[in-house]
């Protein structure tokens, strides 16, 4: 009896500690799903089986119409104007905060997170007041003639205030991790400041600066808050992407709307499928940083 | 080329890491800079290099002042205490570095710059890894890399940072007696620092030791030991104990645990005292003695043969008798 008893306990323990884990497990999983379920999978297949009902025709035609061709531009000149600008000031941000100690540092590390602390709306008001006709230069920016609010130069600088941060966060950690000691190998070993940063510390950071300007055109492009309050919405002028969705379905165009949210919805999913592979590079690549730092 | 340093000072808000050290590296020498942590002795070295800047003092190589000369321009060699290869590049690319970085009309050929790398590598007998990245590579491999490329650039002086510092014992061994043969070999000037004093007395021409930024001795291996100028120097190379007694002008008086005889009956001079506790590490025995007066413990020395000649049991009383004393004013 005993003898039996000992002989079950090794094993029968273990088994009710990963019976109960197991189901633990199981309704964790379970909730994740449904969440993911509800709020990410059906709306993305609801917004492509809206775009679609009506059929491709309608779908097409939604999108080569002047108003949408000329909102796809628009966002993409934004992007492509507010990304590189992020680009350097991310690098030249994370630059300092990683290499240098200088008064004030912590108060600039605290002001880079300040446009995901501040609500995008009051991010784009704060344009108009001080570019607005009744703002700060609004009668300088009137005499010279040169429009900000409520035209392009506007909704450039307010989606760069908004994705300002994603560059530079993903940098300052990972400069900080790796150090400065491969720089100044590079330096003692005779390199100037161009070579270092070229041959060195890019070839450090490319994934992680990489990971951080997808992030950055994913915002740039999807912004509508701040957007939103410097734009006017004026169709064909000022409309971006995101804007132009809203205007369609405020006049009961669903399927323009949808046809339109779906190149949104399909940026969000190329973003993703290129943050996946990016992720994985950047991992395979600090594998070999963090044994050489060991 | 030699190296002088005169009245360097560094100074990191109250803390003085560097105070007001003078040094004269002489040419082709290997010189230890040997100081437990926070002593300076990397502080000093980076200042050398350039990596750090003075607060006051200079340095001159070969005479010429090199106070306010960017590192880059410096040609020295550093080997930092964890490599700091650079992970994209093969070990050739890496060792290739220095060549590759030289503006257009200094920079040798493509063929040139291929045969002193591989000149390097077969120097430092890596020559098959050349097309290896730095994570594929031992310690110890890595560590060979980093000199190959600090070599490279020919410099005036090479400059270690606790090279040995990250490896395991074994091939900790073995690096320093290659480093050694190749310093004989090569012969320039290079300073390194450690906080391992058998590694800068067996590496070493002259050791230069160091504590609070200042510097205590400098010699020949055999002079610190034998010759330590201060109880600091006198602990800290060795293990060292200091007697519950003073001379006659009352100065303290320290004995090393393998200068201390030991015998089973009582003699002039010596301290009768019980062993406490016998521990046995390869060819030594360790012993820890309490002796009648004092609380100190006393800790010595023996041959494995000599424990096993005496017979003395764990409780057994002898007699210890210091061969050699050394007398210190400042007690510590």
């Amino acid at each position: 009896m005993i003898t039996a008893l000992a002989a079950t306990l090794p094993a029968a323990h273990p088994a009710t500690g990963a019976a109960e884990s197991a189901l633990v497990r199981r309704v964790l999983i379970g909730v994740a799903l449904a969440f993911l379920a509800v709020f990410l999978f059906v709306p993305l297949a609801f917004v492509f089986f809206e775009a679609l009902k009506k059929g491709w025709d309608v779908y097409v035609a939604a999108i080569i119409e002047p108003d949408a061709v000329s909102a796809i531009l628009l966002t993409l000149l934004v992007a492509a104007i507010a990304v590189p600008a992020n680009l350097v000031f991310g690098v030249a941000a994370a630059w300092s905060i990683a290499r240098f100690s200088f008064p004030g540092k912590s108060v600039l590390t605290t002001l880079i997170d300040l446009p995901f602390s501040v609500s995008p709306v009051i991010s784009g008001l704060i344009y108009v007041l001080v570019f607005g006709l009744q703002g700060w230069f609004g009668p300088w920016l009137r005499e010279h003639d040169l429009k900000v609010i409520f035209a392009v130069p506007g909704i450039v600088l307010a989606t760069m205030f908004v994705t300002f941060p994603f560059v530079a966060r993903e940098l300052i950690p990972l400069m900080q991790t790796q150090g400065n000691e491969q720089e100044e190998a590079a330096t003692v070993l005779g390199a100037g400041g161009w070579q270092m940063f070229w041959r060195v510390t890019l070839p450090n950071i490319k994934w992680g600066l990489l990971y951080g300007v997808i992030l950055c055109n994913a915002r740039a492009m999807g912004e509508f808050g701040a957007v939103s309050v410097v734009s006017g919405h004026i169709r064909g002028a000022t409309n971006t992407l995101p804007l132009h969705v809203e205007i369609l379905y405020n006049e009961y165009q669903f399927a323009a709307a949808f046809a339109v949210a779906s190149l949104l919805a399909l940026l969000a999913l190329v973003t993703l499928a290129l943050k996946y592979v990016v992720e994985r590079r950047a991992r395979a690549a600090a594998i070999p940083t963090g044994e050489s730092a060991r | 080329m030699s190296i002088e340093l005169t009245g360097i000072n560094k100074r990191y808000g109250d803390f003085a890491a560097v105070d007001n050290v003078d040094l004269h590296v002489e040419s082709g020498e290997l010189l230890a800079l040997l100081g437990p942590s926070g002593s300076g002795k990397t502080t000093l070295l980076r200042i050398i290099a350039g990596l750090e800047t003075p607060d006051s003092g200079s340095i001159a190589f070969h005479g010429a002042d090199a106070t306010d000369t960017h590192v880059r321009e410096r040609q020295v060699g550093f080997v930092f205490q964890h490599y700091a290869l650079f992970g994209h590049m093969t070990i050739f690319e890496n060792v290739a570095f220095g060549l590759r970085v030289r503006p257009r009309r200094h920079r040798p050929s493509a063929a040139a710059i291929r045969r002193k790398v591989l000149t390097l590598l077969e120097l430092v007998q890596l020559d098959w890894l050349a097309d290896r990245y730095p994570h594929q590579l031992s310690g110890g491999q890595r560590q060979r890399i980093a000199l190959a490329r600090a070599l490279a650039t020919e410099p005036r002086v090479l400059l270690l940072d606790e090279p040995f510092g990250a490896l395991d014992a074994k091939v900790r061994q073995e690096l320093r007696r290659w480093l050694r043969r190749l310093h004989d070999e090569v012969h320039v000037t290079s300073v390194f620092v450690t906080h391992d004093q058998e590694e800068a007395l067996e590496v070493s021409d002259r050791v230069v030791v160091m504590n609070h930024g200042r510097i205590e001795q400098i010699g020949t291996p055999d002079n610190v030991y034998d010759h330590p100028a201060s109880p600091f120097v006198l602990e800290f190379l060795g293990h060292v104990n200091r007697l519950p007694t003073a001379d006659a002008k009352g100065d303290a008086v320290y004995a090393r645990p393998h200068e201390i005889a030991v015998s089973l009956q009582p003699g002039p001079n010596a301290w009768p005292a019980r062993l406490a506790h016998s521990a046995t590490v390869g060819p030594v025995t360790r012993l820890e003695f309490a002796l009648a007066q004092g609380d100190v413990p006393i800790n010595v020395e023996l041959s494995r043969e000599a424990f096993r000649t005496l017979a003395l049991a764990q409780g057994g009383i002898a007699y210890l008798r210091p061969t050699r004393l050394r007398h210190f004013a400042t007690a510590a």
